[in-house]
C-alpha cells in the first residue's frame, strides 16, 4: 500500500526529498503517490512542499526503444551470422524498423548491404541507446555526452516536472484510520462504528430531490374552507349535479327569463340532453305566477313566462341552483328546522377566458336558513367567517342581485395591496324566491358566495389562473406548493 | 354591470360642492354605485385609436366612469345619477312627475294595425314639450338611448326607442307591419331613399347596426311608423328616418318605444321622460299620447278607471304604492327605528312615504316611475338599510343550533385522494369541458350519442363536450410537463357526466379516480399495484378480468369487477393514443368509478 510505505518511510526518516525518486524506488506510480500525498497533507498528517524541476523525458519513439531496443540493434540481430538476402530480411522485420534500423546499422558500420545480400560486419553489438533511454525513464542521472545522439534523433525532450518533498506533519501518525461516509448496517452489526471516524458532512451541498406525492394547491385551499364551515356547524349540500335545468338555475331564483345571465353569451346550454324531463309541477305554477303577475306582496316582473325557457338544460352557472333544491326540499319537511348549509364545487360560465377567468371555476357558498334572521345577522356571520381567514377589516357595499334583497358586496382591506378588495357577494334571499317553495313566511335565508380561485391566487401570488387550474399547470408548482396557511391566525 | 361616463366638474356643480376623489368614492360606496375609472375625453379617444399616452394636460375635463346596479335604469345617465345623489345628500326634493293637462281631443294618437302582432306587438309613446337642448344634455339624451338599448332592451330585441322632432311630422301616427318592398324612406344619416329590404342589405356591412338586423330580417313583414302624411318616422328596431330626425334646435320631442315586452317598453319610456322632462319648459311635465289597438291588445294594459277608462294613455307615470309595517322593516334589518326616521331615510332614496294612519306603525310607500326596481316591501327595506348605512348596522349572530357535516361521497373521495397521494402520486385538476375530439377520437373511442353531454353553444372547440372519462385531461396535463423527471405519477379525483334519464335533467355526475404512470417502461405492474392498494383500503371484494377496450394496448388491460359489474379499468395506454397526445414514452392508466365503492 502506497500510503503505508510513505508513512512507514517517514516514521524512520525525516524526509522524502523527491517524490519521483521515491516512486521509482518503491515502484509506486507517481500519480497515485501524488494523490495520497495531497490527501495526507489535507489532514495535516504530512507536510508536503511542491517543487518543480526541468528534466528529460522520453518521447513516444524513445519509449518504444527503451522497451524493445533500438532499431539498429534489432536489425543487427535479425541478420544471421551467415548473412541473408535483402528480400528475406525485409520479410523478417517490420518495414519501418527495416528502414530506420538499416540506415543506422550501416552508418554505425555494423552491417553491409551488397549485391549478395546483407551481412554482419561485427560479431556483436551493445545497445547503448536502450540503456540510456531506460536510465532517463527511471529518473537516473545520465552523462551529458550520452544525450547527444538521443537529442539528435529526437527521442527525448526537456520538460518541467512537478514533484514533492514530504516531511512529517503536525498530526503525523504511522497508520491513518479510514473516515466512513455513512453509517451502514455492517457498521452496526460489527460494532466498529465506535472506532470509525466519519467524514465531515457538507450541509451546503444541494440535496437530492425526493420522490413525493402531493395534493393540488386549489384543493388544499378548498380543504381550509370546508374545515371552516364545519367548525361553524355548516352541513354540506350535495352538489354533484353539473347539468341543471334553467328552472332550478334561474326561474326558481326569481331571475327573469330575459335576464342577461340567461343569454347564450354567458351560459352553456346543452344540445344533449337539451331539456329537463320533469319539473315539480305545482311549484312551477307558483314560480310562473310570481314572475308574471307577482304574489306574496310582490308586483312581479309582468312578462309572459315561458315553460320552454325553464325546461332548457344548462351547465349550472352557480351552486345557488343546489341551494334552491335544498330549500325546496326543506320546505317539504314535516316541520321546519333551521339549517346552515355550505358547498364548494364547480360552476360554468360561457364567458371569454383571460388571466383571471376560466369557463369553469369553484364557487364557495354558505347560507343560513331560520325564522327571523336579519341583515345584522348576515353582517355578523360574514365577520365571523372572514375574520377566521385573516380578513378582519371588512366593509359592505349595497349591490344588486336578482334573487337577494338586500344585496351587498363584501370588501376587505388588503394590507399588502393597501386597498379594499372585493372578496365576496351576499344577501338575503327574496321572498319571491322563498315563499313559492312553501317555506314559512317568517323564515329568512342569509347567504354569501365567493370564488375559491381568487383568494388562492392572492395567497400564492399566482397571476394567471391557468398556471393553477387545468392541464397547463407546472408539476413543480404542485410539488413545491407550501401548506395552506389560510385560517391559521 | 353598466358603466356611465359623467363629467366630474358638471357633477360636482350639480351636487353643489366639490369632492376629493376619496370623498366621492366614499359617497358612491355608501349609495351602492362604484367609481370605476377616472379618465378624460382625450384619453378615451387615445385608447380607442391605440395612441400612446401623452403628458396629462390639466385643461382636459375629467370624466368619472361610474358603475351602477343592473336594475337601476334611472341611473344610466348624468341626469339620473346627479338627481339621485342630490336627493341622497338632501340637496333636492323628490321630483313629482305629471302628465300635461291637455284636452283629450287634442291628444296625439298612435293607431296600431293588426299585423304588428306578428312581429313586434307593442308601442308606447310620449311627448316632451319645449325642451331646451345644448350640446351636453343632447349627447346625454342620445347616450341614454344607447345604454337602455344595451341593457333593459336586450340589444333592441325587447324594446327599441325612436325619438323624433315632433314639429316635422303630423299626427295621428300609425304603427304598422308591412312587406319590406312596400316601405320606402330616407334613413337617418343617408341622403337617398331606400326600400326596406334594400336597406337591410345596405346595413349588413354597418358595424353598429348589422347586429340588430336579425331581429326582423326573417319576418315577412317589417314594423314601421308613419305620420298622417305617410311620412316614415322609423323602421323599428333598426333606424329612424332622416325626415323626423332630432337636432340641437328641436323643441318638441316625440318618443316612441316599440316592443315585444310591454312592461319593459313602459319602463324604458318612463326612464326617457323622467330623465329629460327636467329640461322641459314646464319641468317634469310630460305630454301623453294615446295608443289604440285593433284587437285584444287594447285591453291588456288599459286604464281601468277614471277619465281614461278603457284607454291606453302613455307614459304611465303612476306611482307604485305599498304598505310596509315598521316592524317588518326593523325585523329584516335588525335595527330599531321610529316611523319618522324611516320616512326620512326613504326620502333620501327617492321614495315618498307617510304613516298610513296615525300611530299604527304602517308606512305607505310610493315608488315613483323612476324606481321600477321596487317590486316588493323587501326592496323598500333595502333602501332603508342603504340610507341608514350598511356599515352602521350592528352586527349580530344567528343563534340557531345546527350540526355540521360533509357529504359522504366527498369524505370518501378525500380519503382516497389521501391514500393515492401517500402512494407517491401528484394530484392534478383538469377541466370538465373538452373538445369532442379529445373525448372520443383522440382516445380511439366512438361517440354513439348515448353517453356524453354535448354543449349547444360552445365559444370554441375547447368547450364542446363534458368529459366522460378522466384519461384525456390527464394526458393533456402530462403533455404540458413532458420534460419532467421520470417516472411521472399523477392522479385526479373528479366527476364525469353521462346521460342518464333516471334523473330529472337527463344526466348525472359520476365520481372517478384517474391515475397515470409514465416512464421509459410501461409501468403496468405499478398501476396494477396501485389498483390493488385502492381496492385493499376500500375493503371491497372484487376481481379483475382481461378486457378489450380500444384506448388500451391489447393483452395489457383489465376490467375491475365489483358486484358483477365493471367499475373500472387499468392497463397500458394504446401507443396510437399516446401519439395523438404527443407523448413519446409508454404510459399506464387506471380509472375507477369510486362512487360505486362508497
Amino acid at each position: 500500500m502506497a500510503e503505508d510505505s510513505i508513512l512507514g518511510f517517514l516514521q524512520n526518516n525525516d524526509e522524502i526529498p523527491d517524490s519521483h525518486q521515491f516512486a521509482a524506488g518503491t515502484g509506486i506510480d507517481h500519480i497515485e503517490l501524488e494523490n495520497i500525498i495531497k490527501s495526507l497533507r489535507g489532514f495535516e498528517i504530512v507536510d508536503a512542499q511542491e517543487f518543480q524541476k526541468d528534466r528529460w523525458f522520453l518521447k513516444d519513439e524513445g519509449k518504444t526503444y527503451a522497451q524493445e531496443g533500438s532499431p539498429e540493434v534489432q536489425l543487427f540481430y535479425a541478420v544471421p551470422p551467415e548473412g541473408i538476402s535483402r528480400e528475406e530480411l525485409q520479410k523478417k522485420v517490420d518495414p519501418a524498423l527495416f528502414k530506420i534500423g538499416s540506415s543506422w546499422a550501416i552508418k554505425k558500420k555494423w552491417v553491409e548491404i551488397g549485391r549478395q545480400g546483407v551481412s554482419r560486419k561485427v560479431e556483436s553489438v551493445e545497445d547503448k541507446i536502450q540503456l540510456v533511454l531506460q536510465k532517463i525513464e527511471n529518473g537516473e542521472v545520465v552523462e551529458e555526452k550520452d544525450l547527444i545522439e538521443l537529442k539528435n534523433r529526437k527521442l527525448i525532450e526537456f520538460r518541467p516536472l512537478k514533484g514533492y518533498s514530504v516531511k512529517r506533519g503536525p498530526k503525523f501518525i504511522s497508520k491513518r484510520k479510514k473516515a466512513a461516509t455513512d453509517l451502514t448496517r455492517e457498521h452496526i452489526q460489527r460494532g466498529d462504528w465506535k472506532d470509525l471516524e466519519f467524514k465531515e458532512y457538507n450541509l451546503s451541498a444541494q440535496v437530492q430531490p425526493i420522490q413525493i406525492g402531493s395534493l393540488h394547491p386549489l384543493l388544499k385551499a378548498s380543504f381550509t374552507f370546508l374545515l371552516l364551515f364545519l367548525t361553524l356547524s355548516f352541513e354540506e349540500m350535495p352538489t354533484n349535479n353539473f347539468v341543471e335545468s334553467s328552472f332550478w338555475n334561474f326561474d326558481a331564483l326569481f331571475q327573469p327569463q330575459q335576464h342577461p345571465a340567461r343569454d347564450s353569451h354567458d351560459t352553456f346550454f346543452l344540445k344533449v340532453p337539451s331539456t329537463a324531463r320533469e319539473l315539480p309541477e305545482d311549484y312551477v305554477d307558483r314560480v310562473k305566477r310570481v314572475h308574471e303577475f307577482g304574489d306574496y306582496g310582490s308586483i312581479g316582473y309582468r312578462y309572459k313566462w315561458k315553460r320552454e325557457e325553464a325546461s332548457k338544460n344548462l351547465l349550472r352557472t352557480h351552486t345557488t341552483a343546489v341551494s334552491a333544491r335544498m330549500l325546496y326540499r326543506l320546505a317539504h319537511e314535516k316541520s321546519f328546522s333551521p339549517k346552515r348549509y355550505y358547498s364548494i364545487d364547480r360552476v360554468f360560465r360561457n364567458e371569454a377566458v383571460d388571466r383571471t377567468h376560466l369557463a369553469e371555476f369553484y364557487q364557495i357558498e354558505g347560507l343560513i336558513c331560520d325564522r327571523g334572521l336579519t341583515l345584522g345577522d348576515l353582517l355578523g356571520v360574514l365577520e365571523d367567517f372572514f375574520s377566521r381567514l385573516g380578513m378582519t377589516k371588512l366593509r359592505f357595499k349595497p349591490a344588486y342581485n336578482p334573487y337577494t334583497e338586500p344585496s351587498l358586496e363584501i370588501f376587505s382591506y388588503h394590507e399588502g395591496l393597501k386597498k379594499w378588495v372585493e372578496v365576496g357577494n351576499s344577501g338575503m334571499f327574496r321572498p319571491e324566491m322563498l315563499l313559492p317553495m312553501g317555506l314559512p313566511e317568517d323564515v329568512a335565508v342569509i347567504a354569501w358566495g365567493l370564488s375559491l380561485e381568487r383568494p388562492t391566487m392572492i395567497l400564492y401570488g399566482i397571476d394567471n389562473i391557468r398556471d393553477l387550474f387545468g392541464p397547463k399547470v407546472d408539476f413543480n408548482l404542485i410539488k413545491n406548493n407550501p401548506i395552506c396557511r389560510l385560517a391559521m391566525q | 354591470m353598466p358603466t356611465v361616463s359623467v363629467g366630474r366638474d358638471r357633477l360636482f356643480q350639480a351636487l353643489g360642492r366639490s369632492y376629493t376623489q376619496e370623498e366621492f368614492e366614499e359617497l358612491c360606496f355608501d349609495f351602492g354605485i362604484e367609481l370605476d375609472d377616472v379618465t378624460t375625453e382625450k384619453e378615451i379617444i387615445r385608447k380607442e385609436k391605440h395612441l400612446d399616452a401623452e403628458e396629462h394636460v390639466d385643461d382636459e375635463d375629467v370624466i368619472y366612469k361610474i358603475e351602477v346596479a343592473a336594475n337601476r335604469y334611472d341611473l344610466l345617465c348624468f341626469e339620473g345619477i346627479a338627481r339621485a345623489l342630490r336627493i341622497f345628500i338632501g340637496k333636492e326634493e323628490i321630483p313629482l312627475f305629471k302628465l300635461r293637462n291637455i284636452p283629450y281631443a287634442s291628444m296625439l294618437q298612435m293607431h296600431v294595425t293588426k299585423v304588428t302582432k306578428e312581429i313586434r306587438p307593442y308601442v308606447v309613446c310620449a311627448v316632451l314639450r319645449g325642451v331646451c337642448f345644448n350640446t351636453t344634455n343632447y349627447n346625454s339624451f342620445i347616450d341614454l338611448q344607447d345604454k337602455l338599448h344595451q341593457n333593459i332592451c336586450r340589444k333592441r330585441t325587447l324594446v327599441a326607442i325612436g325619438t323624433h322632432d315632433l314639429d316635422t311630422v303630423q299626427g295621428p301616427f300609425s304603427y304598422e307591419a308591412l312587406k319590406p318592398e312596400d316601405i320606402t324612406f330616407v334613413p337617418l344619416k343617408q341622403a337617398r331613399s331606400f326600400r326596406a329590404d334594400e336597406l337591410l342589405e345596405f346595413y349588413r356591412s354597418d358595424l353598429k347596426l348589422k347586429k340588430f338586423l336579425q331581429i326582423i330580417e326573417n319576418s315577412p313583414v317589417y314594423p314601421v311608423i308613419y305620420d298622417s302624411n305617410r311620412a316614415v318616422l322609423s323602421l323599428p328596431p333598426i333606424i329612424n328616418s332622416a325626415h323626423s330626425a332630432i337636432s340641437l334646435r328641436t323643441k318638441n320631442v316625440l318618443i316612441e318605444c316599440t316592443a315585444t315586452d310591454l312592461t319593459k317598453a313602459k319602463v324604458v319610456l318612463n326612464t326617457m321622460v323622467t330623465m329629460f322632462s327636467e329640461y322641459c319648459e314646464s319641468k317634469f311635465e310630460v305630454e301623453p299620447v294615446e295608443v289604440l289597438y285593433p284587437d285584444d291588445r287594447q285591453t291588456e294594459d288599459c286604464t281601468s278607471e277614471g277619465d281614461f277608462k278603457g284607454k291606453n294613455i302613455y307614459p304611465d307615470l303612476s306611482v307604485n304604492t305599498m304598505d310596509v309595517s315598521l316592524s317588518a322593516i326593523r325585523g329584516r334589518i335588525g335595527i330599531t327605528l321610529g316611523v319618522e326616521e324611516v320616512i326620512t331615510l326613504l326620502n333620501k332614496m327617492q321614495l315618498q312615504a307617510e304613516e298610513k294612519s296615525c300611530g299604527n306603525s304602517v308606512i305607505t310607500v310610493h315608488a315613483p316611475p323612476t324606481r321600477n326596481d321596487i317590486l316588493h316591501p323587501c326592496d323598500v327595506m333595502e333602501d332603508v338599510a342603504i340610507a341608514y348605512g350598511y356599515n352602521r348596522i350592528p352586527k349580530t349572530k344567528p343563534t340557531c343550533m345546527t350540526i355540521g357535516g360533509q357529504q359522504p361521497l366527498n369524505v370518501f373521495s378525500d380519503a382516497i385522494r389521501g391514500e393515492v397521494s401517500r402512494a407517491g402520486y401528484m394530484e392534478v385538476l383538469t377541466w370538465l369541458l373538452c373538445s369532442h375530439e379529445e373525448n372520443f377520437a383522440m382516445v380511439k373511442r366512438r361517440d354513439d350519442g348515448n353517453n356524453a353531454v354535448i354543449i349547444a353553444n360552445p365559444r370554441s372547440s375547447e368547450f364542446e363536450v363534458v368529459r366522460t372519462s378522466l384519461m384525456s385531461g390527464l394526458l393533456k396535463t402530462l403533455k404540458h410537463n413532458i420534460d419532467h423527471r421520470r417516472p411521472i405519477k399523477i392522479f385526479e379525483v373528479g366527476d364525469v357526466v353521462t346521460l342518464d334519464w333516471t334523473f330529472d335533467v337527463g344526466a348525472a355526475n359520476n365520481r372517478r379516480i384517474g391515475v397515470l404512470y409514465c416512464n421509459v417502461t410501461s409501468g403496468f405492474e405499478e398501476i396494477s399495484g396501485l389498483v390493488t392498494r385502492i381496492m385493499q383500503v376500500v375493503q371491497k371484494n372484487y376481481y379483475i378480468r382481461p378486457s378489450n377496450e380500444p384506448d388500451f394496448f391489447l393483452d395489457r388491460q383489465c376490467h375491475i369487477i365489483y358486484n358483477a359489474k365493471p367499475i373500472g379499468i387499468f392497463g397500458v395506454i394504446h401507443p396510437e393514443v399516446l401519439e395523438k397526445f404527443g407523448i413519446p414514452d409508454p404510459c399506464s392508466f387506471a380509472e375507477i368509478n369510486i362512487q360505486a365503492l362508497l
